[in-house]
């Protein structure tokens, strides 16, 4: 029996009936990384001893009747944004190559006491920022569908880990589509939840006002479960909310009867891939035809949700990466005169293009003179795009679209118009800029054999209508597992 | 319009984000950032008159707690990670004269 093969809580049972242990679980999967993981390279550290001895002792723990819950001995890939105490934690960046934590993150720490066992930290773009994992220092990851394809950004390596059943699950962060889309090209299913559900303690900033963490999985089941684990209202977090209820999996339910869909005419427009157009729309058809509301609407304002986003979120990163100067921790240049020569150098060296590029872009926006212009503007616009979708979410539970405008581009073909990339993120970015939670969730393969993902969008708090549909939808079709992990059986 | 970015503003921007660009980099970057704000500027066509701005979703409001320790020294561990450090210190450039 091929353990990888199985989601994190059909594992998690067979750990629980004391069928298989923790450390099997945990050997399962360094065997698959050993097998797969020079071809992907989902990865940038795993540290096999580490992962075995956490995995002993966890097995310890079930033994003793302490950790009886569902994700317990199950192995979890965590992206390498999330501070792990004493393991290498670098945002796929040069600036941080050396650099190990001092504490773990909130959301890391609640999955650890659910029993999970970290098995290592995923490839990303470089501090998050871009859609293809193509940014990072440590080089691209490989669709796990089709090696000669991006498995999209930047949660690429989280995405493509759960694809290639490199681990069980995994953690992902979602600033303006991160979970999403790479959800999407992979052909897994992510969830970023409600800004504010998941202590952000820990995860290395980028836009902070749009960061959530979110889980990877195989299925909507995982992800429930997954988000009830690391959910938790953090004081360490000032932008932690206190929710009412932090349970997931009781919307694990096959019944979508009444349910109010909505799907924004904007959505279905130009720039959308026909194939992914007519998986979308027969998705929806199938929610219809187990008793859901379907209705096209005009949402509006879409195409200024990038602007806006762009604007914000440089910003936001321009002031947030400040701190990384070569002084306390990471990368130092070699040779400098003098202090501010020394910040410079350092920091010239250790970013790379697409951070730069940001970071200049936000200290523009910032700066005097220009602030009104492009900061304010573009926070006015994100009022009115969280206004119109005040007014649609009082006409409709869940709001239903693709996750992405086309399946998983090739390696090399993004990079060099960043506009043109920035456009794929058109259908995500603004769930983020509202805060709202949304789910991207396998509907099919184009004819090329790539993933396409459904995306479902709640209001705020409302996880359980995405899920509920997600799941309801979920029960028509068996998940797919791409032929490079199917091979491993 | 097109955005012209001139050199003055890139070596400006340079400073306050605290990079230092080869000067083929910066002539990538005001041809970057002359298109992104083109494309920015899009914004423009949106009456935002008396639209408050909005920083964050949910209010949100100080946290405040008791000044009080919670956490062990952990300087240790902190200074292990420096690139340059004197016994229990960062090292760094000499900063004063």
């Amino acid at each position: 029996m091929n353990l990888m093969s199985l989601t994190a809580v059909e594992l998690g049972k067979k750990i629980k009936a004391g069928e298989v242990t923790a450390v099997d679980a945990a050997k399962a999967a360094l065997e698959q990384i050993k097998k797969l993981d020079g071809e992907y390279n989902c990865y940038v550290t795993v540290d096999e001893e580490a992962a075995l001895r956490e995995a002993e002792e966890v097995q310890k723990r079930i033994d003793a009747g302490e950790l009886t819950g569902p994700l317990a001995g199950v192995p979890v890939a965590v992206k390498d944004n999330m501070c792990t105490e004493g393991t290498l934690t670098t945002c796929s960046s040069k600036i941080l190559y050396n650099f190990r934590p001092t504490y773990t993150a909130e959301a890391v720490l609640n999955l650890k006491k659910a029993g999970a066992v970290v098995i290592g930290k995923t490839n990303m773009d470089e501090f998050a920022m871009g859609s293809t994992t193509e940014t990072s220092h440590f080089g691209p990851t490989k669709n796990p569908w089709n090696p000669e394809h991006v498995p999209g950004g930047s949660s690429g390596g989280s995405c493509a880990a759960v694809a290639a059943e490199e681990c069980a699950f995994a953690l992902g962060s979602d600033t303006g589509g991160s979970i999403r889309q790479p959800s999407s090209f992979c052909g897994v299913t992510g969830i970023k939840p409600t800004y504010g559900t998941v202590s952000r303690y820990g995860l290395i900033a980028y836009g902070s006002s749009l960061d959530q963490i979110g889980p990877v999985c195989k299925d909507v089941t995982d992800c429930a479960t997954v988000l009830e684990a690391i959910a938790s209202y953090d004081p360490k977090d000032s932008t932690s909310v206190k929710r009412e209820s932090y349970d997931f999996t009781s919307a694990l339910v096959d019944n979508v009867k009444g349910l109010r869909i909505g799907i924004p005419r904007d959505y279905l427009g130009e720039g959308l891939d026909p194939e992914v157009r007519e998986h979308i729309l027969a998705a929806a058809k199938t929610l219809e035809e187990k008793g859901a509301v379907i209705e096209e609407f005009d949402l509006s304002l879409v195409e200024y949700a990038i602007p806006a986003y762009y604007v914000i979120a440089s910003a936001e990163a321009s002031s947030n990466l400040a701190r990384f100067d070569g002084v306390k921790y990471g990368y130092r240049t070699q040779e400098y005169t003098g202090l501010h020569n020394m910040y410079k150098k350092s920091r010239s060296e250790g970013f790379g293009p697409e951070v730069k590029r940001r970071i200049m872009l936000g200290s523009f926006v910032l700066s005097s003179g220009y602030y009104d212009a492009y900061y304010l503007k573009a926070l006015r616009t994100k009022a009115l795009i969280k206004q119109a979708f005040d007014r649609a979410f009082a006409k409709y539970d869940v709001i239903l679209g693709p996750a992405a405008p086309t399946t998983a581009p090739k390696l090399g073909e993004s990079l060099s118009d960043p506009i043109k990339m920035y456009l794929g993120d058109i259908y995500t970015i603004s769930v983020n800029l509202a805060g709202l939670p949304g789910i991207s969730v396998p509907c099919g393969t184009d004819k090329n054999g790539l993933p396409i993902g459904l995306q479902l969008i709640g209001d705020c708090f409302q996880e359980h209508n995405i899920i509920r549909a997600a799941y309801a939808y979920e029960q028509t079709r068996a998940y797919e597992r791409c032929a490079a992990a199917k091979a491993q059986d | 319009m097109a955005n012209i970015i001139s050199d003055e503003t890139i070596e400006y921007v340079g400073i306050l984000a605290k990079l230092e660009l080869s000067s083929e980099e910066k002539e990538q970057a005001k041809k970057d950032m002359g298109n992104m704000l083109d494309y920015i500027d899009m914004l423009n066509q949106l009456d935002t008159e008396g639209v408050e701005p909005m920083s964050h979703v949910f209010p949100v409001h100080n946290v405040f707690r008791e000044d009080v320790v919670t956490n062990g020294d952990g300087h240790e561990k902190t200074l292990a990670n420096a690139p340059a450090r004197k016994e229990d210190a960062f090292k760094v450039p000499k900063t004063v004269e």
